[in-house]
Formats: structure tokens, sequence, C-alpha cells
């Protein structure tokens, strides 16, 4: 590599974290100074361009159109290209699609597919791949479980339901080059979605030759920067370079090497012996001496997500009861919560939806007031719902068995008891166990929830508070909420939309059947010899944007 | 001895038929399914899983596909691992988990019956209460300790072996976890061998024994310890047969892709198939190493009928 590329990539990387620091200039992260990295031979790259990856858990498919979690979309992220990718800073920009043009009703959007793009078979990437794929993605016969996902496209829900046959999906190729996408609805936040790997493409050729065995190393064919070169499970996932990818010639890193790794105390310790580069999970309990003994090899940045406890709105004690609920959501301290028991830098939250783009972060009046004025309208609203030191609220936080959860729980608890004198029960239960006692809405009362967004949009977050959406788990039904929304799915013009959903928000916000706590953060340790890293909303990375520094 | 193999058959195929039906009883009673996350799904698509999985049909019927697979050697679809089959899952874990647990269970008994004779013949010295300081101390840290000390003092201090992973297969990676895995065994077969030779070094035959003379040497090796070995190998059997099948604590700590992680997350995840594979798997590698146990013990003791 030369030179000057890198001192190209220096100014791309440094734009982009600034680009970063500004669209998130509410809330305060470390961002590395990229200009130190790898001190005074800052410039040299590493003889060995292998980077080694800890990826969480071991990716339950490698099947695009299958896939759902983090740890799979990771790996997918290298050896796919979609229509539109990210920058390192999660801007969109160009993917196997070089341009697009949008009709004016927002409902029709025309791809203009790269001449250059290839498979890593060497046959070229034509809009066809991509009809086929999303069809695939969407036919019942695939099992996805995430096609919802693509469900903006015209006729994709009826598709993906078995009443309309693959071929009726809103996707056509009216040339090689050419691709069409058909929506239902105008949908703002349709090209992030594209990044998804839903929306990949795969090669239709080698499905119909190995069946489902077309994600095992040596017959997996991508579009991506990188090949699967092997697979172990519950060890590694081992990808190099993709020769044929067309921006081969900008890409440093020659293999990835993905390790499942669930541990994060494993992941620390192998981090600690040089054995892994970058890692997906911070130990929680080792997190002061961490700052402590390797400031800048923390990077926080804030997440796309919200922890949150819900109310179950259709049983007693919460089942028409706004105020009691939003007495609750006043009587806990979240600052104390993210300083002394997160403490990873997690943002508290007021509002349900995190610092997203194009949308103005709602809060309830009372988050500007001080503690005081907020206890002492808690406890009026308290009393006004009936209770008091007499006849106190009896309550049961209901969360999935974990430590964090537990920790954060008690702190709940007390804080109720110490503001409102409510008596908490607290109840844990297996993960699974967890999920359905809560979906039922029979027993719970009060429960720990939280929401990752699928794409960089307030509508992830505000669909899950509609009625109709079945993880409602609060069973909360407002028929304003539900019809601002509704009035939003099928809204141009940005700025309506937005206002609609923020209008809903503060709706959501004074009825409270959600009592957010923090918006997440993503954590990660990375050696001072991996540059080109820059945290994103998204925590997308893309290895083939990474390169190893001399060490 | 042909016979006796052929009645240990018989009665093993019972056995492992309850095993397989209360195992199947028992995933299915836990609340919960395969597909249930976070995100819920439409009941629609839920259907049509529950029908590609077969999970649908009436749960005996389920059985009744389930046990028709296995006599074909088919452990059916991981839910979890979607590309996998459980049987592929199983022949890649198990692998790695027989290396290391066989490593283990040999360095086990090197160590701890050559612990166990020393402190029984000094018995009551400072050698033995030495020796079985240690082996309390081994029986008493729990694995989750003690592994993550020796990485942090081995790997990450010294820089003298990996912290995890299997790497390319060679010995350095295998130390730490075989060793883990070795301490708690070292420290119950030094103490078993410890008691139980004492009890026969008080033996009327070794006491013959070293009446005529015998060195002490060929009295340990060439009498004492057969008879000595017979609690040993009751103890040998199935935990080598647990052993083998991998330990999900030392596999999480030390990030080995072996077949001990699938009891508990295909448990957690309710991935069903794999659950009854390696409920299978392991009840099969117990009743092969009882029928072991029992041929040694012919072979230790000629007094025993089989």
């Amino acid at each position: 590599m030369s030179k000057a590329k890198i001192c190209w990539r220096f100014l791309l990387i440094l734009s982009a974290a600034l680009g970063v620091a500004c669209s998130d200039n509410d809330s305060v992260h470390a961002v590395r100074d990229y200009g130190q990295i790898g001190g005074p031979n800052g410039s040299t790259l590493a003889a060995d361009q292998t980077l080694h990856k800890d990826n969480g858990a071991e990716p339950q498919t490698l099947d695009p159109h299958r896939a759902t979690g983090v740890p799979e979309g990771n790996i997918l992220r290298d050896l796919f290209e979609p229509l539109v990718m990210e920058a390192p800073s999660g801007e969109l920009i160009p993917g196997a699609a070089e341009s697009w043009a949008v009709s004016d009703d927002g409902l029709l959007y025309t791809f203009q597919m790269r001449s250059d793009g290839r498979w890593s078979t060497g046959d070229p990437v034509t809009a066809n791949d991509f009809v086929y794929s999303m069809r695939r993605a969407l036919d019942p016969a695939t099992l996805s479980t995430y096609a919802s996902i693509l469900y903006p496209i015209k006729n994709a829900e009826q598709v993906n339901r078995g009443e309309l046959p693959p071929d009726a999906l809103g996707v056509r190729a009216p040339n090689k080059q050419t691709l069409e996408i058909e929506l239902e609805a105008p949908t703002p936040y349709f090209l992030g979605l594209l990044n998804h790997s839903m929306a990949y493409a795969v090669h239709q050729p080698s499905i119909e030759e190995h069946g489902e065995h077309f994600v095992r190393a040596g017959k997996l064919v991508g579009n991506g920067a990188y090949v699967l070169n092997d697979w172990v499970m519950q060890s590694h996932v081992e990808l190099v370079r993709n020769a044929r990818y067309r921006e081969d010639a900008h890409t440093t890193i020659n293999k990835v090497v993905y390790y499942a790794i669930e541990n994060a105390d494993t992941v620390f310790k192998r981090y600690r012996a040089d054995e892994i580069d970058f890692t997906q999970s911070v130990p929680t309990r080792q997190l002061e001496w961490i700052r402590q003994s390797m400031p800048d090899e923390y990077i926080q940045a804030p997440y796309l997500g919200i922890y949150y406890f819900g109310f179950n709105t259709t049983r007693p004690p919460f089942k028409g009861q706004p105020g009691l609920r939003r007495a609750l959501s006043l009587a806990i301290d979240r600052e104390i919560i993210t300083d002394k028991l997160t403490a990873a830098g997690e943002l508290p939250a007021y509002g349900w939806v995190p610092p997203v783009q194009g949308y103005e972060p709602q809060q309830p009046e009372w988050a500007d007031w001080s503690r005081e004025e907020r206890h002492a309208e808690a406890r009026r609203l308290y009393k006004e719902a009936g209770y008091d030191a007499d006849n106190p609220l009896v309550v049961e936080i209901l969360y999935n068995t974990s430590e964090g959860h537990k920790r954060l729980s008690i702190a709940i608890a007390s804080m109720w008891k110490q503001v409102l004198g409510a008596e908490t029960r607290l109840m844990n239960q297996e993960w699974k166990v967890f999920l359905q006692t809560r979906a039922a809405k029979i027993k719970t009362q009060a429960f720990r929830s939280g929401w990752i967004g699928d794409y960089n949009d307030a509508y992830t977050f505000a669909q899950l508070m509609h009625s109709a959406n079945a993880q409602n788990d609060s069973g909360w039904v407002n028929a304003e909420y539900d019809a601002l929304l509704d009035a939003a799915a099928v809204e141009n013009d940005p700025l309506i939309r937005a206002k609609f959903m923020q209008d809903a928000e503060q709706i959501l916000l004074a009825e409270a059947p959600i009592m957010p706590v923090y918006f997440y953060v993503s954590k990660h340790l990375v050696k001072p010899w991996v540059g080109g890293f820059v945290p994103n909303i998204m925590d997308h990375v893309y290895s083939k944007d990474l390169y190893i520094l001399q060490h | 001895m042909l016979t006796f193999a052929f009645k240990r058959l018989l009665t093993a195929i019972p056995t492992l038929l309850v095993l397989l039906a209360l195992a199947f009883a028992l995933i299915r009673v836990a609340p919960g399914g395969p597909f249930d996350a976070e995100k819920e799904l439409p009941p629609e698509i839920e259907a049509r899983l529950n029908e590609a999985y077969h999970l649908d049909e009436p749960l005996y019927q389920q059985f009744g596909r389930y046990l028709g697979g296995l006599l074909q050697g088919d452990f059916g679809p991981s839910f979890q691992y979607k590309d996998y089959t459980v049987t592929e899952l199983i022949s890649a874990g198990f692998p790695v988990s027989l290396k290391l647990g066989g490593l283990a269970m040999l360095l086990a008994l090197l160590v701890g019956l050559s612990m166990g004779t020393w402190a029984a013949l000094h018995q009551n010295s400072r050698t033995d209460h030495a020796v079985m300081a240690l082996a309390m101390t081994g029986i008493s840290i729990p694995v989750f300790v003690m592994a993550p000390l020796l990485i942090l003092f081995f790997a990450v201090q010294l820089r003298w072996l990996p912290a995890g992973g299997l790497g390319d297969g060679g010995w350095a990676n295998l130390v730490l976890p075989v060793v883990s895995l070795a301490l708690p065994q070292i420290a119950v077969v030094a103490r078993l061998t410890r008691g139980s030779m004492i009890e026969v070094l008080r033996s009327d035959f070794i006491r013959t024994a070293r009446a005529q003379g015998l060195p002490q040497r060929e009295i340990i090796l060439g009498h004492a310890l057969k008879p000595a070995l017979l609690p040993i190998v009751s103890y040998l059997g199935p935990a080598t047969a647990g052993i083998i099948t991998g330990s999900v604590v030392i596999e999480q700590i030390f990030g080995v892709p072996g077949l001990g992680r699938y009891f508990v997350q295909g448990a957690l995840n309710r991935d069903y198939t794999l659950v009854m594979g390696v409920v299978v798997f392991y009840g099969v590698l117990i009743i092969l190493f009882n029928f072991i146990v029992d041929l040694a013990y012919r072979w230790l003791d000629p007094r025993v009928k089989l």
C-alpha cells in the first residue's frame, strides 16, 4: 500500500470520525485519535495482515436470508455486498449498485448496477441476482424468521405469507444492469434496510447445485470483500480476501478470523494475551480497571438500542393507571443507574427513540426537573392512584436470568421503595420461559426489556408500541398513537413524517406503558495496531476498511 | 464372556429407550420453544416453521419419527445451528472432547495413582499429609476458579502458552485445558488410591509376600496394585464417559469446540434434536464404559463372576 493511499485513508477516517462526533453532539464518548496509531511508525503496515476478531456467540447460520443475530451479521457483512452499503462512519454509500433514483412519490427505486461487480466465482453480479434473492428471502419455503424487515416492498408480506407466488414480488430487472424495487408505501428508511442481510444477493447457481449446503466453506459464493475459507463450529470462522471483489485493490486485511466466544472474561484474557485484536464485548466488572490501564484501547459509542422496563397495561395494577406508571418512571434515578451500575457510558433515557437520523429526540417535560421536583410529582401521582404508606403498591418485576438485569432490578426496586414506599418482588426466569411469560401478558406486571433498532430510523422503535405489533408486550393500545404511526408509514415528506412520530412519542411518554432506562452503547477493545475503525451507531464494521499496523 | 456381552446389549436397549423417552418428554415440557426470540414471529410463519420441523405432529408421532431416524444414524437437523445436522455437530465436537478428556484422564491416572500410592506407603507421614492436603485443595477449588487463574499466570503474564482456542491443534493449546480438566480428577484418584492401597497393604497376601522377602517394588506393582485398583476402576468408568463428552465450563473458559457446551446450549435454546442427540450419545458411552469396567473387574479380580 502506498503512502499516498494511507494518507487518503486517514483523511477519510478523520472526516468520518468528525462526522460521528458532530451528529451525536449531546453525548460524550471516546473516539480514538487516529492520527497517533502505531506511534512514530504510524504509517507502516504490518507484514501479517490477519485480523483476529471476537464475535460473541457461534453464528446460527451463514445463509443471509435465515440469519438474524449480530454474530451472523458481522461475518455476512464481509462476505456479501448489498446494493447500498455503509462507509466506516455508517453513512450510506453505493455498494453493488453504483447509483439509484427514487420516484417523486417515493414508491419506485431504480438501481443502476455496477458493471464491474463480480461473484467470487467470477460471474458478474446482475440485477437478476437481486430479483432471485429477494424472492428467495421472502419465499415461505426459505423459512426466514426476519422476512418482515422487507415488508415495505410491494406484495412482500403476501408473498411471505404464501398468499402470492414469489414472482409477484415488486422487484424487477428490466435488464441486467437495472433493478427496480416497488414499495407498498413511501419508506424513507428503505435504503438503510438494504444493508440487512435479508436484502443481500445470493448466488443462484451454487444454491441450485448445493442446496442448503451452499453456506459451507468451499461452496459459499459471495460478492463481498472476503470469501469463507474455513468454519470450525464453536471455534472460529476464517475468511480470506476475495481476489475478484471489485475493490480488492483497496483492501488491506488478507485474512479475518472470527472467534466464537460467548464468555466476556475469556475474550478479555485472550485479548490481553494478544490473541484477539478486536472484541465484541467488554467484561462489565473489569471496566474500571480497563479504563485505567488501557484507556486508549477501550472504545465506546452510542448504539441504536434502548434498555427499558414495561408495564403490563392489560392487568392490575397497571391497567388504566397511566398516573401510577408515570410515578414509577419519575421515581427512578437514571443518572445513578448509568453512572454507578452500568457505568459503561450509557446515556440515561427519558424518551423512547434513541438519537437517530432525521428525528428530534423527545423527552417528557419532567426530564429537566430537579430530583426533588420529580420525586414530589411521583409521590403526588402515586397518592392519586390510591396508594400510600398504609396501602403500598405491591409489584413484581420480571427479568430474564442475568447478573446485570438482577442488579438493575434491585436498584429500581429500592428506588421505588425509597421514593414511593412501593413493595417490589423480583422474579427471574430463564430466557425462553421469560419470553413466553412476557408475551402472554397474564402474570407479568413490570418486566425488563430491550430493543436494538433494525435500521437507523425512528420507526423501528415507534412501531414496537403499535397495538398491532406482536412485540408490544405491555399490551398498550392507543388509537391516536396507532393513527399517527399509520400516517407516518405512508407519508413521503420526511419532516411531516418525523413530526407524526414525534407527536406519537409524546403520547407514549405521557401514557408511560414503558419506562425507558438507558440507551445502549457499543463497547469494543481494539488493539492500538488496528487502524481504520470508526465507531458508528449501528455498530457495523467492515473488515475491508481496517488495517493492521506494524507492532 | 460372549453371553455376558450379549446380555449386556439386551439390557442396554430398554435402558436407552427409557432414557430417550424421559429426555424427549422433559425437554418438551420445558416452557418456550426453539423459535421463540426477542422478535416475535407472525403466527403463520411460526406455523410454517413447526411444520417444516414436524413440530406440528402429535408428540408420539414425533417420537416415532425420531426413533426411526436414530435407527438410520440420523440425529435430525439442529434447530439452532440451521446449517448443520446434529450428527455433524456431534462428529465435529466429539473428537475434540475425546482428545482433551482422554489426555486429562491419562494424566489424572498417572499422577493420581503415583501420588496415592506414595501417600499410602508413607501413611501419616508429612508427605502423606502434604499430598492429601493438595488433593483436598484440588477437589475443593472449582474449575471455573482454577482455569482462569492458570490462564492469567501462564498465558497473560508469562506468555508461555496460548490463552484459549485450539489453534492448529498443537500441544501448547492443549496443556492448560487438559491440566484444568485433570486437576480435580487427580485429586479424586489420589484419594481413592491411597485409601484402597492402605487397605490392600494390610491384607494377608501382602504380608505373605513381605515375609517371603520380595522387594517393595514388586510387592506394590506385582501384587498390591491390581486389587487396589478395583474402586478406582469403578469410579473411572462413568467419570471417563463424562469427561470425554466434554465440559461446558472448560470449553467456555478456553474457547474449545467440544461437545460439552451442546448439553447446556441445546437445553437453553430448546434445540430439541441437539439435546436428544447429546443425551443419547452420552447414554451410549455410559453403558459402554460400564461394560468395560465390568470386564476390567474380571481381569483385576478373577473371583468376580461375569
